[in-house]
């Protein structure tokens, strides 16, 4: 047995670490599985933290009813063989009960108002910690948040008001109403993801690997054709051969052309990309210089 | 606690505002291919719009609004690039804002520690600072990286200058292991390549030295120390595991243990993981042991070897780093995090406080103010099991928690106890 560990045993020791003192030290945590790569990371070391016993925390989904179809199939199936509890939280109800109004135009997107979907749904369950998949490497206000993330009673989050967080001693004390978000995969980078899941065989939703599908073009990116978006004038849907790098809403997540069909063949293509994530496939994030850390101050993921 | 690896080595850079610090893991970042061009192209629009002549690779690193805004940098950001070699992570401190309780948080995890000179201005102060708080947080390896050599001309007399100063400063620190890299984070100079303007200079680039520097993992080498952190049961397979992640040492089957504070005595049964049983379990790996017998144990217990105890002490002493507005004072009291266990102690005596500026303690301090480092004496109201910092940071490590705003308030590393009177 090697007396040293790979980076990857490094970050997967530390992120149980994180995942045990959350349950340990707060009372009502949950998991937020959207069914995309990071969290689906993170359900498999919840199994590695937890396993023989139950996970001590109920996984939840905001569905904004602009999922990928193949995604809810695959978020139902790898619950069911979990057999842990699934809560979901939906945007479509948010709307329904006039929590939130749904944006008009073609550029709509219901990315914005999950926030309140998510912020309501924590509330109204009494949640105290949320797991989320994000990572530091995604994002330049990501990059400087804490693994333990802070968030007032208005979900807010305060990024110039951190708690220090010094060595693996994280402080999860806090008042009523008040909760964290907890990032297990802070120190995690895009490509250490993709090969965690080809070194543990987990699976994937078939849109992250190549596939034909009916796209278009805007504002530089693919984006699959569908009820949820209205093309502009001139926008012409094509067939053509791609594959996702994010798994968010219809609306909002571009396409990459891509004819890598498996695992290798991703993690090949991400370790000679020369674009972000977010900067190829995430039209939320164009909106403005700061637009993710706006978002994170109202209480975003 | 520090996860050094073959595979992934944790840094912390320090330096004053306009030591090129930002520009420096900037120069990193490009030169081994870690920008993207989405990154670069952002970085280049931002150049051109606050009216740069060459492209600020600082931007590349400045993540929030008003730190761009203000070309400053607030709070502690990472980076992660990786080379054909290794996997890095990199603690990037600010220098000047609230700049202890900023380095200290960066580099409480970190391996090693690059410090930035600038060769115009030699080694100042608060060079010295920087140096003084990675040897007290344990960083074993130091770098001190003196930057800007393009505007002396590359001058090797005013490098060797600034080395001898350096030298006999270090002298009075623990720091094991110091290397002096020349460069020119603005034009590259020995950060990625070597350096064709200093052929005086015959040693790595910086780069290269963080890629073949050897981090030695001293906790396998330490004795065995195991923090519980949760309790598994699965009651259908009458499983019963304790579940934690190894704070030092090695421990395997049949190992004899003792678990502190109780003092109760069994056996290792076996060591459990996800992936299937392990012949043994070394820091800083998270497994689940399972004991013979069926001996009280709980989170914030600790498990060891009965050769090889902690000490354990309700009264100890301790170099805090003060994070707090409001000062720390005899009498004051807070909740504390050691390992996995939460107590409350009561501080009996500020014994002195470190000059920052001439780095001697003053033993007629009574407080410590916001960044102030000094020596606290603690009573805990339950026995911590610990190890002097010096031998095991993360055993010798706690966090100091205001009750009334839950805000973490202190930094500690524990020097030393007065020993538990045996029990009647």
């Amino acid at each position: 047995m090697s007396a040293r560990l790979t980076h990857l045993q490094a970050l997967e020791s530390e992120a149980i670490h994180v995942m045990r003192e959350v349950a340990a030290e707060l009372s009502r945590p949950v998991l937020l599985f959207s069914g995309g790569k990071d969290s689906i990371v993170l359900l498999r070391l919840a199994e590695k933290a937890f396993r023989p016993g139950c996970f001590p925390f109920a996984l939840m989904h905001v569905d904004t009813g602009h999922n990928f179809p193949e995604v809810i199939a695959f978020r139902d199936r790898r619950v069911a063989e979990l057999g842990e509890r699934l809560i979901v939280a939906s945007v479509q109800e948010s709307i329904d009960r006039g929590r939130v109004a749904e944006e008009r135009g073609p550029r709509a997107s219901r990315n914005r108002l999950q926030t309140t979907t998510l912020l309501d749904a924590i509330a109204e369950h009494g949640f105290d910690a949320a797991f989320g998949g994000a990572r530091r490497d995604e994002e330049r206000a990501r990059a400087k948040e804490r693994i333990f993330s802070f968030r007032d009673d208005f979900g807010g989050w305060d990024p110039k008001n951190q708690r220090p967080e010094l060595w693996n001693l994280y402080n999860g004390r806090i008042r009523r109403g008040e909760h964290v978000r907890v990032f297990p995969l802070s120190n995690w980078t895009e490509l250490d993801v993709w090969e965690y899941i080809a070194v543990e065989r987990l699976e994937v939703p078939s849109i992250y690997f190549a596939h034909e599908r009916e796209v278009f073009a805007r504002d530089g990116m693919l984006y699959a054709h569908s009820e949820f978006v209205q093309l502009i004038d001139g926008e012409q849907p094509f067939l053509a051969s791609v594959r996702y790098r994010t798994v968010g809403d219809m609306s909002c997540t571009g396409a990459v052309r891509s004819s890598a069909a498996d695992l290798d063949s991703v993690v090949a293509e991400i370790a000679a990309t020369r674009v972000t994530e977010r900067g190829e496939t995430r039209a939320d994030d164009r909106v403005s210089e700061a637009a993710m850390e706006d978002r994170k101050i109202a209480g975003y993921f | 606690m520090s996860l050094a690896s073959a595979g992934l080595l944790r840094l912390a850079t320090a330096g004053s505002v306009d030591d090129g610090k930002s520009t420096l893991i900037g120069r990193l970042l490009l030169d081994s291919k870690q920008v993207l061009a989405d990154q670069l192209q952002h970085v280049e629009e931002a150049s051109r719009r606050r009216g740069a002549g060459m492209v600020d690779l600082s931007l590349l690193v400045d993540g929030l609004r008003a730190e761009r805004e203000q070309g400053i940098t607030i709070d502690v950001a990472y980076r992660y690039f990786a080379t054909a070699r290794r996997t890095f992570i990199i603690a990037d401190t600010p220098g000047h804002v609230q700049y202890t309780r900023n380095m200290v948080t960066g580099a409480s995890t970190a391996d090693l520690a690059v410090i930035l000179v600038d060769a115009r201005k030699g080694v100042l102060e608060q060079s010295k600072r920087h140096a003084y708080i990675a040897t007290l947080l344990g960083i074993p390896h130091l770098v001190v990286a003196v930057n800007k050599m393009d505007l002396v001309g590359y001058d090797e007399e005013t490098f060797d200058a600034i080395v001898r100063d350096f030298c006999d400063f270090a002298r009075g620190l623990s720091a094991r292991d110091i290397v002096y890299v020349p460069i020119s984070a603005k034009h590259g100079d020995n950060v990625v390549e070597r350096s064709q303007h200093m052929p005086w200079y015959g040693g790595a680039s910086l780069l290269e030295h963080l890629e073949t520097v050897e981090v030695a993992d001293d906790r396998m080498a330490g004795d065995a120390r195991f923090p519980v952190q949760w309790v598994i049961r699965d009651h259908d397979a009458d499983f019963r595991g304790y579940a934690g992640q190894l704070a030092g040492g090695v421990l395997r089957p049949g190992d004899d243990v003792l678990v502190l504070p109780s003092g109760a005595r069994t056996r290792i049964e076996r060591i459990e993981t996800f992936d299937g049983p392990l012949e043994e379990a070394f820091a800083p790996l998270s497994v689940t042991v399972l004991l013979e017998d069926d001996v009280d144990v709980s989170r914030g217990d600790l498990i060891c070897h009965p050769g090889a105890p902690p000490q354990l002490a309700r009264e100890i002493e301790a170099t805090v780093c003060w994070m707090a507005d409001a000062p720390l004072r005899a009498g004051a009291r807070y909740a504390i995090k050691h390992a996995t266990h939460a107590a409350r102690a009561i501080v009996d005596e500020v014994v002195d406080r470190v000059d920052v500026h001439t780095l001697t303690p003053d033993p007629q301090a009574d407080r410590l103010g916001l960044n102030d480092i000094g020596r606290v004496r603690l009573r805990t109201s339950r026995p911590l099991a610990f190890d002097p910092y010096a031998r095991n940071r993360a055993t010798g490590s706690l966090i100091l928690i205001d009750e009334s705003s839950n805000d973490t308030v202190g930094a500690g590393m524990i020097a030393g106890g007065a020993p538990e009177a045996p029990a009647p």
